[in-house]
């Protein structure tokens, strides 16, 4: 039992091990060292650009040269409490509220099967059909539901062959909700930012409901609470952050999207539309940079409350 | 375990089919003769676009510019990603919280605001659109995909491993190469996909950084804002699901794999 | 026993070392000197600062006071890859991506040394540890034990001048454990090496060690050979942490014929005394009520009340007769068998 049948030769010395001396003798160094580009890239150029152009809400715009004065005001920023600009804001709102409750009707069947009932392979299946959606072209999802809703389209011709053709010509002629056609309501949008953010409220719940540990679930059924019983009173509350993570994503990518309102929607302006055509055609950067303070402020808040419940767990 | 009640199984059956049917039609509609509207069901099948598409030498032109943007991108957010992960996995320090904020500031904000505050910090240095322009805009939000799986792995990598390497006598940069990044190789790769596919895929800060030039995603927003022939964009979709799809499946792949070699360490 | 002379220069010195994590002192004020060839634990409850000190000889702390040496080397301000001891990780720390003769062969391929001689020189150590043929295996296919025997194959190839095991048997069962001690032990008196370790198991530290130092809130309260740190504790905390012995108050000693001063009392040292039996000499003999009784295998521990109010543990054989809970017993203890303790803490 020896092992002197070998001289071991000395590490090589160079400049590269001088300087992991430097570098694991002052861990922060290293730390800073590592830093240093990626925030160069997000803290200067990102974050500058980005303080530049919201930094613009507090300058106004000449309304005859339509050129930007550079004066400090809140004007800007109160025009977005004018009725016309305030209820783009409250339409949107509107908006990304329906589309997260249905994204979470929708969503949380699916989380729950694949999180208490299905075996590894189901669930992996489930994780793969959930993801591919998921990463997909955000076009290609926004143009499939451009096909399905035209009214020439499939969801009309198979109404009509279910003989639902009359329910959906009343539903189309409620106002709000109902247009001439589908693919230019309120309905078809929903129904497109439901498809589009749905995965983002699937993962976050199925994650929630994963945690809640089977043995509390039949505890409560052992002590003979009724299924309907145990799902309001155990899973349901459990499964709550994972909801309110998943309505982070839906939220904000809704308040922030302007593709879909375009493509399919009616006439009347949403938040990033505004923001575009005001950047675009009217070029009123300065009331641009005040409309899209909104939903960073209405995100703000919404994961100020978020983090209370709990959310940032399951995300 | 109990079996699922048939209600439930319906409606997660009916929620997956709700998130793949639209996909299917689209690849329907790439064989319709109708080019004028989205008749359904279609009046007859033709292969002919498939010729269309090969012809157009914009669609190549746009395919060339994504696929050279998307590799770009993933590059810089393959460096970048990595090194904030190194950074952020393990350290504690005053700061890091927002830190961690900033890298996913830009896929938290609306795109439209990473665009525009783009394209106003370009026109202010003089800078002129150009391929450039459109990585710089897609490296800043494909940073955290690669930063949060590279994270991810950190985190699991037991960090007695990396005192091993250096108790055996590697130092810092023996370490990392020989212990580190075989370890977190998978996940690097793995999200490097993920940023290619993001990047491949993406549209909105694209419209503000691109100028004229068009990437595959630009060419079909306006496609899809005034249609000329509609087939030929659904034969171009199914494309870009072909593109996307295969290097999410292989990062899935990759990460579950990961996952089983970092789980068997102890 | 290997000999503490003073003269030769230590395997580690420790000179008044603190280290501190915010404002917790995990280890505050450390003095200890390790001799060349020595089996030296360190033992002591999780928190106790003895890991700590394992990784400020490794190198994987550095001292916020005092002052290290290894083999009359400074070394505070010396990197991992600098230091010519070699660490056992509890958890073995075993590179996943790497097969099991790659993991022996790490710290030669780092050193430069080529395939041929690196894949021999893994072969051997793998042999040594009686793991010979499994060089292409993943660690993952081996079992704890094997595991554990990789990670000693893989510090001893570098041939280190101090070897650091930081809880080495933690993770095995207990015929695997009493194994492995002899095992280690053999391996250690063949390579005439320093073996540092870390237990919180003091059955472990004394059965192992030619030396055991004791730890407690980040600081050494003794050190010494097992069989003194067992028979004569230095303070409460060694004679409560160290096969739990009894602690009696200086007035209690002094009744029982022990000196006025705060003393030991180790359970097996007291002895049941037959109903009418004389007491013999030097022995005290008290009347106790037995409050519980625990069958212990070979001996059956016994927790009695006195009449004065004093609790004592005592361990008896297994075959003692009537020793119920309830019941009176008398117990004999020798004068002798009160150990005065010296320290605080």
């Amino acid at each position: 039992m020896s092992l002197a049948t070998f001289e071991l030769p000395e590490p090589r010395e160079g400049a590269l091990r001088r300087l992991s001396d430097v570098l694991t003798r002052h861990t922060r160094l290293l730390t800073l060292l590592l830093l240093v580009p990626p925030l160069l890239w997000l803290g200067l150029v990102y974050l500058g650009s980005l303080f530049v152009f919201l930094g613009q809400s507090i300058f106004s715009i000449d309304e005859f040269s339509g050129t930007i004065v550079r004066e400090p005001t809140t004007a800007t920023l109160l025009e977005l409490f004018r009725p016309a600009n305030y209820d783009i804001v409250l339409r949107t709102v509107g908006i990304a509220t329906a589309v997260t409750l249905l994204c979470a009707l929708i969503a949380f069947p699916i989380a729950y099967y694949a999180a208490r009932y299905a075996g590894p392979k189901v669930k992996a299946a489930f994780y793969l059909a959930v993801m591919m959606p998921l990463w997909s072209s955000y076009l290609v999802k926004v143009y499939g539901w451009k096909l399905l809703l035209a009214k020439e389209g499939a969801i009309g011709w198979f109404a009509d062959r279910l003989g639902l053709g009359g329910a959906l010509e009343a539903w189309l002629d409620l106002p709000l909700v109902g247009g001439p056609s589908l693919s230019v309501s309120y309905t078809g949008m929903v129904l497109t930012f439901t498809y589009l953010w749905l995965p983002f409220m699937i993962l976050p719940v199925q994650a929630a409901l994963e945690r809640v540990p089977p043995h509390l679930i039949e505890a409560a059924g052992d002590l003979g609470a009724s299924p309907g019983l145990v799902f309001r009173t155990v899973i349901l509350p459990l499964a709550m952050p994972g909801v309110v993570a998943g309505a982070i994503f839906t939220f904000s990518l809704t308040l922030g999207d302007y593709i879909v309102p375009q493509i399919i929607g009616t006439s009347a302006l949403v938040l990033g539309q505004a923001v575009y055509t005001l950047q675009g055609t009217a070029g009123n950067i300065p009331l641009a940079a005040a409309f899209s303070l909104v939903p960073i402020l209405v995100m703000a808040v919404f994961l100020t409350v978020a983090k209370r419940t709990g959310a940032f767990d399951a995300l | 375990m109990t079996r699922a009640p048939l209600s439930l199984k319906i409606a997660a059956l009916g929620g997956l089919a709700f998130l793949h049917v639209p996909l299917l039609f689209i690849l329907l509609y790439c064989f319709t003769t109708e080019e004028k509207s989205y008749a359904f069901p279609p009046p007859g099948f033709t292969l002919k676009w498939f010729g269309v598409v090969w012809e157009r030498a914009d669609i190549w032109a746009a395919v060339g510019l994504s696929l050279k943007v998307a590799a770009l991108a993933t590059v810089i957010a393959l460096v970048l990603g990595t090194l904030a992960a190194g950074a952020l996995a393990r350290a504690r320090f005053f700061g890091r919280e927002p830190v961690s904020l900033l890298f996913v500031l830009p896929i938290a904000l609306p795109g439209i605001v990473t665009g525009i505050a783009l394209r106003q910090a370009f026109g202010m240095m003089e800078i002129p659109f150009s391929v450039f322009t459109i990585v710089l805009g897609h490296a800043t939000f494909c940073i955290v995909v690669v930063y949060n799986n590279a994270v991810a792995r950190l985190r699991r990598l037991s960090p007695s491993l990396i005192e091993a390497s250096m108790d055996l006598g590697a130092d810092a940069f023996q370490t990392f190469r020989l212990v580190v990044l075989p370890n977190i190789g998978t996940a690097l790769l793995a999200g490097g996909m993920l940023a290619f596919a993001l990047s491949f895929d993406e549209v909105i800060v694209t419209t503000f950084t691109a100028g004229q030039q068009s990437t595959l995603p630009i060419w079909m927003l306006s496609e899809l804002i005034r249609p000329r022939q509609r087939p030929v964009t659904n034969v171009v979709a199914v494309l870009v699901i072909l593109v996307t799809f295969l290097p999410i499946l292989a990062a899935y792949y990759l990460t579950r794999e990961g996952e089983a070699v970092a789980g068997s360490g102890k | 026993m290997h000999l503490q002379t003073s003269t030769a220069t230590p395997a580690v010195r420790f000179q008044g070392v603190e280290r501190h994590f915010g404002h917790v002192r995990a280890v505050d004020g450390v003095d200890l000197a390790i001799a060349p060839g020595e089996f030296f634990a360190m033992l002591g409850p999780s928190g106790s600062g003895k890991t700590t000190c394992l990784r400020l000889i490794a190198g994987f702390e550095q001292p916020d006071a005092g002052h290290i040496e290894i083999f009359g080397e400074t070394v505070e301000g010396l990197p991992p890859y600098r230091r010519a001891v070699n660490t056992v990780f509890q958890d073995y720390a075993l590179f996943p991506h790497l097969s099991v003769g790659d993991n022996v062969a790490y710290g030669l391929k780092v050193r430069g040394v080529g395939r041929a001689e690196r894949d021999r020189l893994a072969r051997e150590a793998l042999a040594m540890v009686k793991l010979a043929g499994t060089e292409t295996r993943r660690p993952s296919q081996l079992s704890g034990g094997q595991r554990q025997r990789v990670a000693l194959a893989r510090a001893l190839v570098v041939r280190p001048k101090v070897l650091l095991l930081d809880e080495p048997l933690g993770a095995l069962d207990l015929k695997l454990r009493e194994e492995m001690q002899s095992e280690l032990k053999g391996l250690q008196r063949a390579l005439g090496l320093t073996f540092v370790f870390v237990t919180h198991d003091q059955g472990e530290a004394l059965s192992m060690a030619d030396r055991v130092a004791v730890f407690n809130e980040g600081r050494i309260v003794q050190v010494g050979p097992p069989e003194e740190v067992y028979e004569r504790p230095a303070t409460r905390f060694v004679a409560r942490f160290v096969g739990s012995a009894n602690v009696l108050e200086a007035a209690q000693a002094a009744s029982l014929g022990g000196a006025a001063r705060p003393s030991s009392l180790r359970p097996e040292k007291i002895a049941l005394l037959a109903h009418g039996a004389p007491a013999p000499e030097g022995v005290a003999v008290i009347e106790a009520r037995v409050i519980d009784v625990s069958y212990q295998g070979p001996v059956r521990r016994v927790t009695a009340v006195t009449e004065p109010g004093l609790t004592l543990a005592a361990a008896v054989p297994a075959s003692a007769a009537g020793v119920i809970a309830g019941a009176t017993v008398r117990l004999a203890v020798p004068a002798a068998a009160l150990v005065p303790m010296e320290g605080e803490g």
